[in-house]
């Protein structure tokens, strides 16, 4: 693995998917750790399945292929699981963290993965605290309480710098109550 | 002639106005124009219109540059009051 | 050595936020994709008065050139940015600006060519540009598309050089992707890039005149010239990447060797994909290979000496290329390489491997595989093939 974590996120086009990948990837930056955080270069169209790819490590990323074998799987939009096969590559000691209100238990068995699952409800997060389906901030609630990749408080710093005022507010508030309220499988 | 090392960076043309060094009257082979000062009114198109610049004006007077004047006729062509006629150079010769 | 900001930044971020820093006073540009975000960001820049500069929106590529030319003539710092088709739409310009020998510098989020319509990466578009007389640099990473676009600046306005540079990252793979970038301070910029001074600019208490015909009698010494200046820029490039990273503690060069001691073959890479062929060259040396990687920065003006030094002494070498130029031998790297070394008494076989055509993935099998096909080649001091192009489904090629 080369002391290196590879992220692979999917999600639908409008739900940012990118943007979850990039803030990530700054939070960990924020750490002191080398980052690489990118779009699966498609022509993006609302609705349609998409990916986005965050690589962390405390040496010098080089590598620049899309991710095949991730470490970490973030599905932002539960629907996605029928378009796309999310675990593929996932490794076995890795992590599959999905926005359902469905528990752990229960997606790890209908996937058939190794890997440990955390579920959230991050729509309903969104829904209340930012008016919108947007689930690419409350889901790294749950990405960072399962994964421990970066600390929450750096993602909350990250939201802080990237949105302004109110919107920043709300979503600070919707990326602790998703770290809350993350079922995470007992290992 | 000029080697690499002596032309002007890029081909550039340091030495301002140096067309005038350009003896374009050479090519003037058929025909010349003359103009009849009687006519002419000093209304100054054909000054406006010779894309050579090889009309010049002196007081109330245009005079042809022929060291510069190419023999297209134009001035000639455009002269509101028939004062620029062409001349055969062969005429001359 | 004071403290630097290290930003979360894309290729095409860090190319807007090191050209702010250079304070350029003219930009005039056309949006296209993968370079769209360079030119988004600069125009917030001049638009939130953080960038002095004219913003020229053109109606088209050649249209964006052509109003750079008129203003670096005018002795103004100018930028502009392409790729793929706004490249090729700039395809006569190219050749103007580097004849008036004007300094601008132009980023290019390199993308391949229509037909099929593709705005995914590969370098059909600046490697099709090769012969117009820019410079060309070649970039891995965020952090070298921050870097060069500074160097390229000081290269281009040297007055030994006077020559247009095209800075280059691949689409997407680098535009599109950030990574931490650490960044100069204004007051470092503007100590390593003073302002432009211009030798023969455009003024009317001094006039000259750019562009007059060139007759047969006179063409010829202009355009030697011309190819003198671009031959002997290597030395001034070396000198001004010196500078740089003494300067600020980096460590670049226009061939950048990584693993060579004891390599007998080695990949020859240019641009992105040679940060996953490293990884590759890792992986075999893991395994006792003797494989190596030469990364190569600089491929207009051809450094030749030092690619035939850097070559030397090895059994067989992998020219990776990012496009193809057809009909040939594959790709235009491969094709110089070769001919660079033919010359030499005691030379490598080299098999060029055009890959990640149209934006397909390169993945670091596909360089164990092509490090594999060098070995074999060493081994038996044979080469059958010229080229293989990698990433692709079918008989003869390395895929998928
Ligand atoms: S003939 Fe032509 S070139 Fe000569 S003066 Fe008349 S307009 Fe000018
Ligand atoms: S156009 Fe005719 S009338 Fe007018 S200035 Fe010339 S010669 Fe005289």
């Amino acid at each position: 693995m080369r002391g290196m974590v590879e992220v692979r996120f999917h999600g639908r086009g409008g739900q940012g998917v990118v943007t979850a990948s990039r803030l990530l990837a700054e939070a960990a930056l924020l750490e002191g750790k080398k980052v690489q955080s990118f779009p699966a270069f498609g022509a993006e169209r609302e609705g349609a399945p998409i990916r986005a790819f965050t690589r962390l490590s405390d040496t010098l990323i080089r590598v620049r292929s899309q991710i095949y074998t991730p470490d970490v799987v973030v599905v932002l939009d539960p629907t996605v699981i029928r378009a796309e096969n999310v675990t593929e590559g996932l490794k076995d000691n890795g992590w599959l963290i999905v926005n359902t209100a469905r528990e752990p238990g229960e997606l790890k068995k209908e996937l058939g993965t190794k890997a440990k699952v955390a579920t959230v409800n991050a729509t309903s997060i969104a829904l209340e605290l930012l008016g919108a389906p947007r689930v690419n901030t409350p889901i790294l609630g749950t990405l960072v309480k399962s994964t421990q990749l970066v600390t929450l408080d750096s993602v909350i710093s990250v939201v802080n710098s990237t949105f302004k005022g109110k919107v920043a507010e709300a979503n600070v508030k919707a990326v602790e109550r998703a770290y809350r309220e993350a079922k995470i499988e007992e290992v | 002639m000029k080697t690499w090392e002596e032309v002007p960076f890029a081909g550039y043309i340091l030495e301002p106005g140096n067309a005038e060094s350009y003896r374009t009257g050479d090519w003037r082979s058929r025909q010349k124009p003359v103009i009849n000062q009687e006519k002419c009114t000093f209304c100054l198109l054909c000054w406006i219109y010779c894309p050579d610049g090889a009309i010049t004006r002196r007081e109330s007077k245009v005079e042809i540059d022929y060291y510069h004047c190419k023999g297209c006729g134009i001035c000639a062509y455009e002269c509101p009051s028939g004062a620029i006629r062409m001349k055969s150079e062969a005429e001359e010769a | 050595m004071m403290a630097r900001k290290v930003l979360a930044l894309n290729g095409d971020e860090a190319a807007a936020y090191a050209v702010k820093q250079c304070k350029p006073d003219v930009i005039a540009a056309y949006p296209i994709t993968p370079q769209t975000i360079i030119v988004e960001r600069l125009s917030d820049f001049v638009a939130d008065g953080e960038l002095d500069a004219e913003f020229i929106s053109a109606e088209s590529e050649h249209s964006a050139l052509s109003a750079c030319i008129g203003a670096s003539a005018m002795g103004a710092r100018t930028y502009t940015a392409t790729a793929s088709q706004g490249l090729a739409l700039m395809y006569e310009m190219l050749f103007v600006a580097s004849s008036f020998r004007l300094p601008i510098v132009m980023s290019v989020a390199n993308r391949a060519l229509n037909s099929p319509l593709n705005i995914w990466n590969d370098m059909s578009d600046t490697m099709g540009a090769r012969d117009c007389g820019w410079i060309q640099i070649y970039n891995e990473n965020a952090q070298e598309v921050y870097d060069f676009t500074i160097q390229s600046f000081r290269i281009a306005e040297d007055h030994r050089v006077l020559l247009p540079v095209m800075v280059c990252h691949d689409g997407f793979v680098v535009s599109h992707s950030t990574e931490g970038v650490e960044t100069l301070s204004d007051s470092e910029v503007d100590s390593f890039l003073p302002p432009r001074t211009p030798v023969y600019p455009l003024d009317v208490e001094n006039p000259v005149t750019i562009g007059c015909v060139g007759v047969p009698e006179y063409y010829p010494e202009i355009k030697y010239q011309q190819e003198v200046a671009t031959k002997k820029s290597i030395q001034t490039i070396k000198e001004i990447i010196n500078e740089f990273n003494e300067s600020f503690g980096r460590n670049y060069d226009i061939i950048e060797k990584y693993q060579m001691d004891g390599a007998e073959v080695a990949l020859l890479t240019i641009g992105s994909a040679s940060g996953t062929a490293k990884d590759a060259v890792d992986e075999m040396r893991a395994e006792g290979k003797p494989v190596g990687l030469l990364k190569l920065r600089l491929f207009r003006p051809l450094p030749v000496e030092d690619l035939r030094k850097a070559l030397s002494g090895l059994k067989a070498v992998g020219v990776i290329d990012r496009h193809i130029s057809f009909g040939s031998m594959g790709g235009a790297l491969n094709m110089e390489v070769r001919a660079a070394l033919y010359e030499m008494r005691e030379r490598p076989h080299v098999m060029g491997f055009p890959a990640g055509l149209g934006g397909r993935d390169i993945r670091v099998e596909h360089f164990i595989k092509i490090t594999e096909e060098l070995l074999r080649i060493a081994e038996r001091d044979v080469l059958e093939e010229d080229y293989r192009v990698v990433g692709c489904r079918g008989p003869g090629c390395i895929g998928p």
